[in-house]
């Protein structure tokens, strides 16, 4: 091999660690060139929605199910989060390790009888599960806070160094972030991920070659919303206030669509998915009253052009017009 | 103290809310027959055929009945263009593509619904009166009578449709099986749109009939939109009668658990009861 070959070999083989290196840095260094409150508020919303997407993926994409509830398990986490530290005064950190335990029991305890269910029943059955939680946020007003919320929830802190403005936490959320993007990103190549991505395409089959499909969907389905309830408890942690708007079955929905646009399957797809759906509505303002048409219009031009979401698509996209170009030039 | 006139009037109360659940739910399933997909644009049918309704009466001057026939075409309408220009040209048939893509559909839809008529909430009225009726001590809006009514009827068409038209029984050979029905040479296309038409209908139906009850504004048609999914859902994706009895069964149990228990929980009551007939049935109650 020439020097040349040699450095490319070295990327190629490093390709995602390098990635995720190169995304650690330019994340460390983002906030000295960007000390906007409100950019910055945005990109710690979006890491808040990379943990949950990132955990979605895991089920949608690899797992090949379909959950419209996920809302429920971040409200939950934040709901959590916020009524232990503020009514029951204990420890934030502690209390969202807790927390994040009891929506795991939870998400077992619903996720055993409703994973034998497929497709739309499934679908139907994650929906219903965040309807009634939603509803529960709302009307139980005594521990929540009812429609108006639940306020007062103290930011997190290491020692005195408290997580308290839009820098120190842009640290903190990333952080949890990229922790979740590196466990995702060893677990879809282990033989637990693999498994799941028989099961994604062919249940049966997946069965057959000794996958334990309904533990491993049990399994994943935990997983994932635990990840949501951590980001949950970040959210609470952020902005010092929850109320059920944030967890409706529209976020729920809103969530489902950053996996399918940044591609179901796709672990960097969901990163990308969760800033494209996030960011979506800033972009909107300039549209004024046609934000709506723009902003579903957008959704129905990627899903009908791009199946495979932004990634793998536009790569795909990529690939096929080098091939072309190359039968061209050996044609010529 | 609750007497039997109580339970007699959240009955009715249930059956006309379970009615509208019903066409919905219909709707849900007729395109689920023949594409294997969950329709959400079925909620904005719901909300566009009382906002045509409203224009109908109250922009044209309309009376009832042709208005009923203008907003339920009309709703038809818009259906056949959101399936062939809205959903064929997709380049996937992954399900959960398509899914999102009547997501992204309806955001549209309802922009368009928001932009054309505002945002403020609006009074349809009723078909004809709204004295209410006394019937064995309960009292009974005329309008709740038209929508069991109406809804008899439409459910009447849909039947003789699908068991007496050649393109009824086309439409059951593809939800039947689809690969089979292409074989004999059964146009998909035309079946795909004759589905949105049908579910247009139903939908815009329901929106016209429940809007003067609620009130009418461009995101009426979500909640009541969802419900009907889990009607749907609740009989058994797919099948009509499982429609029409999860409608009913849905409408009964919020009214009577917001009469007994908690006008508050009765979306807990039902969702947590139509999860608890998942679990013990993973296929609804009539599916198969």
């Amino acid at each position: 091999m020439t020097g040349k070959q040699k450095i490319f070999y070295f990327l190629y083989l490093h390709r995602t660690g390098l990635a995720v290196s190169a995304l650690s840095l330019s994340l460390l260094v983002y906030p000295f060139f960007q000390d906007n409150p409100y950019t910055l508020g945005l990109s710690n919303l979006i890491a808040i929605h990379v943990i949950i997407v990132l955990g979605l993926n895991l089920f949608i994409g690899f797992a090949g199910q379909i959950s419209l509830g996920h809302a429920a398990f971040f409200g939950l986490g934040a709901y959590g989060s916020a009524i232990s530290t503020v009514t029951f005064d204990l420890p934030a950190w502690p209390a969202m390790l807790l927390v994040a335990g009891l929506v795991g029991l939870v998400a077992l305890l619903v996720g055993v009888p409703v994973l034998r269910l497929s497709g739309h029943y499934l679908a139907m059955a994650t929906l219903g599960f965040n309807i009634v939680i939603h509803t529960i946020m709302l009307q139980w007003d005594e521990v929540t806070g009812g429609p108006s919320g639940f306020s007062g929830v103290p930011p997190l802190s290491i020692g005195d160094f408290a997580f308290d403005d839009e820098v120190r936490f842009h640290y903190l959320v990333w952080t949890f972030a990229l922790i979740t993007l590196m466990l995702c990103l060893n677990l879809v190549r282990s033989g637990v991920g693999r498994g799941l991505a028989a099961l994604a395409g062919e249940e049966t089959a997946a069965a057959a070659l000794g996958v334990d499909t309904r533990r491993a969907k049990v399994k994943v389905f935990v997983l994932s919303a635990v990840m949501a309830s951590v980001a949950g408890s970040l959210f609470a942690h952020c902005y010092g206030f929850v109320s059920p708007d944030s967890f409706s079955i529209f976020t729920s929905t809103d969530m489902a669509i950053m996996v399918v646009i940044g591609g179901m399957g796709s672990v960097w797809g969901s990163l990308l998915g969760a800033g494209f759906i996030t960011m979506l509505p800033e972009w909107m303002d300039v549209f004024e009253n046609y934000k709506d048409f723009v902003h579903g219009g957008i959704l129905v031009f990627v899903l009908m052009f791009l199946p495979q979401g932004l990634v793998t698509g536009l790569l795909e996209q990529i690939k096929i017009k080098m091939a072309l170009t190359r039968r061209k030039d050996a044609a010529a | 103290m609750h007497t039997t006139q109580d339970l007699l009037q959240f009955i009715f109360a249930g059956l006309t809310s379970g009615a509208i659940y019903a066409l919905i739910a219909l709707g849900f399933s007729v395109v689920h027959n023949t594409m294997g997909i969950v329709n959400f644009v079925q909620v904005d049918f719901v909300s566009l055929g009382g906002m045509l309704m409203f224009s109908a009466l109250l922009t044209a001057g309309l009376p009832m009945m042709p208005g009923l026939l203008l907003a339920v075409t009309g709703v038809a309408l818009v259906a056949m263009l959101v399936e062939r220009f809205g959903l064929r040209p997709s380049r996937s048939h992954h399900e959960l593509v398509l899914i999102f893509l009547t997501v992204g559909i309806s955001i549209i839809l309802r922009g368009a619904m928001k932009l054309i008529w505002g945002k403020n909430r609006m009074a349809l009225p009723p078909l004809t009166s709204d004295e209410p009726i006394t019937i064995l001590g309960a009292a009974v809006l005329p309008q709740a009578l038209w929508i069991m009514l109406l809804t008899l009827i439409a459910i009447s068409l849909l039947s003789w449709f699908f068991y007496k038209t050649p393109l009824g029984l086309s439409m059951r050979a593809v939800a039947s099986n689809p690969t089979a029905a292409a074989v004999v040479g059964i146009p998909a296309g035309k079946i795909r749109l004759t589905s949105y038409a049908i579910a247009g209908a139903l939908g815009g139906l329901a929106g016209v009939l429940v809007t003067p009850i609620t009130t009418l504004n461009y995101d009426v048609g979500v909640l009541l939109g969802l419900k009907g999914f889990a009607a749907a859902i609740l009989g058994g994706f797919g099948s009509f009668p499982g429609a029409v009895l999860g409608g009913i069964g849905l409408g009964l149990l919020e009214s009577l658990s917001a009469g007994y228990l908690s006008s508050a929980y009765k979306d807990v009551v039902a969702f947590v009861v139509l999860l608890l007939v998942l679990f013990v049935r993973p296929k609804g109650l009539l599916g198969k």
